[in-house]
């Protein structure tokens, strides 16, 4: 059992550097995953890995130490209807709002082991011509640096291919590779894979009409939800779309964003509410 | 209540797929061959098919053709469930008329997630 001394001090590290927020309960679960680091840097025990970060604290081990406490849980075509929106509403918005730049921006925030961007390439590769002689850029950004090796290699396990993608997705754009499935280097390269952590200051990466941020969140304390939805609202332009996980709200944590009532999971800015997804701010009740 | 046909000469596969599927709310008929399955769809046509690839008597393959000339037989959303787990097998199901295609291993999130691609959830 882990000291509850060792916890804490753990318990702060991973908060500062990630804002991932580990309750008591959660001490299982840290002594579960932080075993393997332990390992891997020749300790058998949380007390030397402590011990270890208290007299010594080596970089390397504090980012691998907050890597191992994220969640990485993801499946391509996630809940399935932002895509479909994204399809059918969002991107030929876009290209009306946007014809005179044909410039698209698009951002994945948290993207784990690249599910989520690919799908969102994969809806764009759908689209085909309408987006000749456009550019969409995606961004895809995590904190861990596993995730994104794993992301960007594009390999992924039977088990991941069946969660969420459909079989004529399968047959269109991946080839087998050994018992790994391979995605289609066309897709792959149509994704931007970059380091970020989201407690960061956004503002480098630039301006984007649309951004995913699902299933993140919910992991961070209401102050850091707030500091990261409003940073994520200074990026974008007024008629932005901000995506987030099927369980989340904006509500309580800031008045910048609202849902669209026709959209689930769909948010747009309030204040400037030029996207016209939605109708009027009324809305919060119906999503609630 | 949706009814969905489990095809399969394994008695534990078909066992965990009603498990499964009757956890989605379907009703659940059984068949050991394609034989056997298409008499049960010429009783009743159901909403959805699980369907194998080897099996004695009729094959998954076999049955899926013939399932499609029946009156009727365009119907039911097919979703292959096999241990062929290569591209050149999913093509040949797909352009045999198969909706959907599970490779086993599998488990409840894969059938969930796969019934629900094609609409049957």
């Amino acid at each position: 059992m882990i000291h509850p001394e060792d916890f804490e001090l753990l318990r702060r590290i991973v908060k500062s550097r990630s804002g991932l927020t580990l309750s008591p309960d959660k001490a299982y679960l840290l002594e579960n995953r932080l075993m393997a680091v332990a390992r891997k840097w020749g300790m058998n025990e949380i007390e030397g890995l402590a011990a270890t970060v208290r007299g010594a604290p080596n970089e390397e081990l504090l980012r691998e130490i907050t890597e191992a406490m994220t969640t990485n849980e993801t499946l391509f075509f996630r809940d399935q209807s932002p895509f479909d929106q994204l399809e059918k509403v969002v991107l030929p918005r876009l290209l009306e709002a946007r014809k005179n730049t044909r410039h698209i921006r698009i951002w994945s925030a948290g993207c784990s082991s690249g599910q989520e961007p690919y799908s969102i390439s994969m809806v764009i590769k759908q689209l085909g011509a309408a987006l000749n002689d456009w550019r969409v850029d995606i961004l895809a950004t995590d904190i861990s640096r596993a995730m994104l090796d794993k992301a960007r290699a594009g390999l992924y396990t039977q088990f991941e291919v069946q969660r969420g993608l459909p079989i004529a997705m399968l047959m269109k754009y991946f080839s087998q590779a050994g018992d790994k499935w391979e995605l289609d280097p066309g897709i792959r390269a149509m994704v931007n894979f970059d380091e970020f952590n989201l407690l960061n200051d956004p503002t480098p990466l630039g301006r984007f009409d649309v951004v995913f941020c699902r299933n993140v969140l919910i992991y961070l304390d209401q102050p850091t939800k707030t500091r990261v939805l409003e940073n994520i609202c200074n990026l974008m332009p007024d008629d932005g779309v901000l995506y987030m996980g099927g369980a989340e709200t904006v509500m309580g944590v800031t008045e910048k964003f609202q849902p669209v009532n026709e959209y689930r999971g769909m948010y747009e800015i309030a204040k400037r509410a030029a996207a016209g997804y939605g109708t009027a701010s009324q809305n919060y009740a119906s999503n609630a | 209540m949706k009814s969905c046909l489990v095809v399969d000469d394994s008695r534990v596969i078909r066992m965990v797929a009603r498990k499964i599927l009757e956890e989605l709310e379907f009703e659940v008929i059984e068949a050991e061959d394609g034989q056997v399955a298409i008499d049960r769809c010429n009783q009743v046509m159901p909403d959805a098919v699980l369907l194998d690839w080897h099996m004695p008597v009729m094959d998954g393959i076999e049955f899926l053709y013939a399932l499609r000339q029946l009156p009727g037989g365009d119907k039911p959303q097919v979703v292959f469930c096999t241990t062929k787990n290569d591209l050149s097998h999913i093509q040949e199901a797909i352009s045999a008329g198969a909706n959907e295609y599970i490779m086993k291993p599998f488990d409840s999130e894969i059938i969930q997630s796969k019934f629900s691609q094609v609409g049957l959830i």
